[in-house]
């Protein structure tokens, strides 16, 4: 049947559209009707309680800061807490004229003129009408007093309790947990106006600037009504804030002090990593510094001191201290050229006491000026014997090399939540014609192999480098964090409340008995014959894979010419250490790394010891129970 | 009426010889007075609530200028002619959007404006307020009415890409007013009421499930902030506070012109753009809120009156959606200070300070004129 022609009916068109638009008219009409009626309960219904409200400000939202979230080291010691402390607030709008108030508070006080200028500056930061700005913290008793009985001079002048953050392990963990401090003005720009606006510290550094968010919690808030002079009448609403989530570290506080005592005051730093989990056990950086001296606001003197100071307290070595590794990079040559196949348990290479490269003369030496003779990988390991490591990173280019020590975490930052870790630099082809503008030369392939040269790396890359040989190539990237009220990091993940990251491919060996080879090769650094750190390895209840390294310090600045004796002593090589044990079952590794301390295996490789045996043996000197393994496990040798 | 046949007139001729002044202009006389009063009294208003600062006056009267001159030079244009080049300027107007998308210059937290340094900074978003009538009501004016399910899947499709883009500026007030725009074309082009009904019914049980099957905790909790702003007092809950306050305590007739205290003593954020009615509804209380709405309802029923009036389908259904989009300003933007509504960022026409909404709007209005004016003296018995 043919289709009848649609033909366009105007007149239809137009009723339509004159209906819709006395529809329209009509709920214009009754939406209309209900913004009035609205009108109509606020003004002539809720009329008495608007004008009251209205007639003297009277009312006011006040924010109720959330209490910071503690920190507990992995036995539930406290790191930080929360400690109340009074200070003085002042409200410029209730003050009227402040200026003459702030005159009067330094007069009341016996402040100057610099302390003035301070508040000033602080209360020119209020954010909200009528908030109490905080201008002094810490009040004294004194302080508190010499206010109330002033308090009549001091319109919109009141001394407030507030909780302050409390370091109460002091120094120990300044540069891993790190502090907070007030917000600054270019913090105040990136943050949260509504969740900060109670809070007037903000983590600055280390773990408290990190989990920043999950310890900070959420502001409540107090709709209140106050009379004139801003005293609070009445609640109307209350509503509570959430405190920030309480967060246990992987570090032992035990552990922390044992290592530092091992340090015995020298300059330096020491990470110990669970090669299991990459739970960060220990960090020392010394020396260290006081975290309660920011949370109020330091002093301009004393933090000049610490800025200034020759050890360079605030500097943290095992995040940002770069240092080439020397020897204890070579067990991960090692296992490059295992895998690479340029080399086997068995090769063994000649030593006159230096290498040189075909058609060159130069020679590059091994430390052991006489020559090591002929030498196999256990042997080169344990005597740290450098010719074969010329010879192995000739075998292997630089390009496997950088390779396989950028998969051991060398050159990029391997750490999950430690704050501004430094990246390091493991050197290519590539990078220094980028940098440098030149081609790679043979010669700089042969230093590599040694761990000097353009390499740069933390104490703390040392460290995950070698828990990866004890964790057989497992990535763990280390981190603080063992979990905030109860939830582990992947929980934290799941829920959002913390960022995912990647962890870096594990290192597959083609073969898996070479890590026991390179394992065997460190075991005979500390408990071979001719080991060089087999000192440390006398009568260990435990067997431990180590391997010493020294690192050379800088040229000498000009400046710095005549002053030969303290020259000198700042300028000796850097004494390197890296272990795990139990060899056979690894609970621990650990990097140590003595400033000017000269040699790895006879100043760093006791240290290590030192915190090796605080963790893994009890009070009787035995190993933990939690530790032992059946006493028939062996080392696996090759066949 | 026309006793001279010497000549043969066209219809033209008919039309210049009764006009008047504002005739020629293509004016629309009680229209051009309503906008006129809401002009002045919008200043009057801004004169308080900006704390009597002379150059936020200044600024919005040359605004308000420049607005009587687009809407002037608006009103000349055929109606014909914007229904010709409709497609074309949405496709630019598209094309603006996705240029903010990727290029756009960011403020506030916002990806709005599109910026050639030293040269222009605008807003797209802005032309899209009045693209998309246009487009719409260019495209259903082809087709015959109701919209046949089709027609209206190709219409929800060309209001749904400005609307999404818009909104991933983030603008939801804008993004909103876009939507209801080309909504209203559908509305007055006679979209079945049962298929309105069926999408509100759909839409219930989508957001329940929603709800409690897709959201997060954190993203219900925005949500309820949003529909609740009083919940969260540091926030957005602290203007909702206040500006009740500020309505409530002017009561009937008001404290008086520039005797508003809630709004001098910086206790109203925003009390001269977005939250200006809240000045006002202190100042000049119910019956200050009442005259403002009747004015109001006035423009809104001469647009409804050029609407039904309107010669051709494009024009009645173009009208039709600028005048009822209007009302949606009014009506979010009072609700919203009133606490009635979630706090989107829609001004107070005319009264509003903010120079590109009051030329947008004036351009609207524009528009209404021209389809006014622009009329064939044919079979009109």
């Amino acid at each position: 049947m043919p289709q009848p022609i649609q033909l366009k009916d105007h007149e239809r068109d137009a009723r339509l559209v004159r209906s819709r638009a006395v529809v329209g008219a009509i709920f214009v009409l009754l939406l209309t009707g209900v913004l009035v009626a609205r009108m109509y309960f606020l003004q002539v219904i809720q009329y008495e309680h608007h004008s009251t409200l209205a007639e003297n400000n009277r009312i006011h939202v006040q924010p109720l800061p959330p209490t910071r979230g503690l920190i507990y080291d992995r036995n539930g010691v406290i790191i930080a807490d929360n400690r109340p402390s009074f200070s003085l607030t002042v409200s410029r709008e209730r003050a009227g004229d402040w200026p003459q108030v702030l005159d009067s508070v330094v007069e009341v006080l016996g402040l100057g003129e610099e302390e003035r200028a301070l508040f000033e500056k602080r209360l020119r930061q209020g954010r909200r009408p009528f908030e109490p700005v905080p201008i002094l913290f810490e009040l004294s008793e004194e302080q508190i007093a010499r206010i109330a009985v002033n308090q009549f001079r001091l319109p919109g002048v009141d001394v407030v309790a507030q909780l302050v953050r409390h370091y109460p392990q002091g120094e120990h963990f300044a540069h891993s947990v790190g502090y907070v401090g007030r917000i600054n003005e270019r913090e105040l720009k990136q943050l949260d106006p509504v969740d900060y606006s109670g809070t007037h510290h903000i983590g600055k550094t280390g773990t408290e600037k990190f989990y920043e968010d999950l310890l900070h919690g959420q502001v409540g808030y107090e709709e209140v009504e106050t009379n004139a002079r801003g005293r609070v009448l009445r609640v109307l609403k209350h509503t509570d804030p959430v405190p920030g989530k309480d967060i246990t570290l992987h570090l032992d506080l035990k552990l922390q002090e044992a290592a530092e005592a091992a340090l015995a005051g020298r300059r330096g730093a020491i990470i110990a990593l669970e090669p299991a989990t990459g739970g960060v056990l220990a960090m020392v950086s010394q020396p260290s510094y006081n975290p309660n001296l920011f949370v109020t606001g330091i002093g301009f003197k004393e933090y000049a001191a610490l800025r200034d100071s020759i050890d360079r307290p605030l500097y943290n070595r095992v995040l940002r201290g770069l240092y080439p590794p020397g020897s204890t990079i070579k067990p991960q040559v090692a296992l490059a050229g295992l895998d690479a196949g340029v080399i086997n348990a068995a090769s063994r290479v000649y030593d006159p006491g230096f290498y040189q490269l075909p058609g060159n003369t130069h020679k590059y030496r091994n430390w052991n000026r006489s020559g090591d003779g002929w030498v196999s990988l256990d042997l080169a390991l344990a005597r740290s014997n450098d010719t074969y490591f010329y010879d192995l990173a000739i075998k292997l280019g630089i390009d496997r090399l950088h390779h396989y020590m950028s998969a051991f975490g060398l050159g990029q930052r391997v750490s999950l939540d430690l704050f501004e870790e430094a990246s390091g630099l493991m050197p290519s082809r590539e990078w220094k014609r980028v940098n440098r503008r030149q081609g790679w030369y043979p010669g700089e392939t042969v230093i590599t192999g040694i761990g000097q040269g353009y390499m740069l790396t933390t104490p703390l890359q040392l460290a995950q480098a070698t828990a990866l040989i004890a964790s057989r190539g497992q990535w763990r990237r280390p981190r603080l964090l063992k979990d905030a009220d109860g939830m582990t990091p992947e929980q934290l993940v799941a829920r959002e409340l913390l960022e995912a990251d990647e962890t870096p491919p594990n290192i597959v060996a083609k073969d898996p008995r070479y890590w026991d080879q390179v394992t065997h090769g460190m075991v005979e650094v500390v408990h071979g014959e001719r080991g060089t750190a087999r000192k440390i390895g006398l009568g260990s209840p435990y067997r431990i894979a180590g391997k010493s390294g020294t690192a050379q310090v800088v040229a000498i600045r000009q400046g710095e010419r005549y002053d030969r004796n303290k020259v000198r002593e700042r300028h000796r090589d850097h004494a390197l250490f890296v272990a795990f044990a139990p060899a056979d079952d690894p609970k621990i590794a650990v990097a140590v790394m003595v400033e000017n301390g000269e040699s790895g295996s006879g100043v760093a490789g006791p240290v290590a010891k030192q915190v090796l045996d605080a963790w893994l043996l009890d009070e009787q000197g035995r190993l933990k129970a939690e530790f032992a393994l059946p006493q028939t496990a062996e080392v696996p040798r090759e066949q | 009426m026309n006793s001279n046949f010497d000549r043969t007139l066209s219809s033209d001729d008919v039309l210049r010889r009764r006009s008047t002044l504002l005739q020629r202009l293509h004016i629309d006389g009680p229209l051009l007075l309503l906008l006129l009063t809401l002009g002045a009294v919008g200043l009057f208003i801004l004169w308080s609530a900006g704390g009597k600062h002379w150059g936020l006056l200044f600024k919005q009267a040359t605004s308000f200028g420049i607005g009587l001159l687009a809407m002037t030079v608006i009103a000349q244009i055929e109606p014909r002619l914007m229904a010709r080049w409709a497609p074309l300027a949405y496709g630019m107007g598209v094309l603006l959007l996705l240029a903010v998308e990727f290029f756009g210059y960011t403020a506030m937290g916002a990806t709005r404006w599109i910026n050639i340094p030293g040269v222009i900074r605008f807003q797209p978003s802005e032309f899209m307020k009045l693209l998309m009538p246009i487009t719409i009501a260019w495209y259903l004016s082809g087709r015959s009415l109701p919209p046949s399910f089709k027609h209206l899947a190709i219409a929800l499709a060309l209001i749904g890409v400005p609307f999404v883009l818009i909104l991933k500026q983030p603008d939801l007030g804008t993004a909103m007013l876009v939507l209801a725009s080309g909504a209203f074309v559908l509305y007055i082009g006679g979209l079945r009421w049962w298929w309105i009904g069926g999408v509100i019914a759909a839409a219930v049980p989508t957001a329940v499930a929603m709800w409690y099957f897709v959201l997060h905790d954190y993203q219900k909790q925005r949500v309820l902030t949003f529909l609740d702003p009083e919940s969260d007092p540091l926030g957005t809950g602290w203007n909702i506070i206040q500006s009740k306050a500020a309505i409530g305590s002017g009561g009937v007739f008001g404290k008086g012109w520039l005797f508003g205290t809630q709004s001098h003593l910086d206790f109203l954020p925003e009390s001269h753009t977005d939250f200006i009615i809240a000045v006002l509804s202190e100042e000049f209380g119910m019956v200050g809120v009442c005259l403002l709405l009747l004015v109001y309802l006035l423009l809104i029923a001469r647009g409804l009156v050029i609407t039904v009036q309107a010669q051709t389908l494009f024009g009645k259904l173009l009208a039709g959606s600028i005048t009822l989009t209007f009302f949606v300003y009014v009506f979010v933007n009072i609700g919203m200070v009133s606490g009635l509504l979630p706090v989107v960022g829609v001004p107070l026409p005319f009264i509003s300070y903010g120079g590109t909404s009051l030329v947008t709007l004036m351009s609207g209005f524009g528009i209404l004129m021209a389809i006014h004016t622009h009329r064939k003296w044919i079979a009109q018995v």
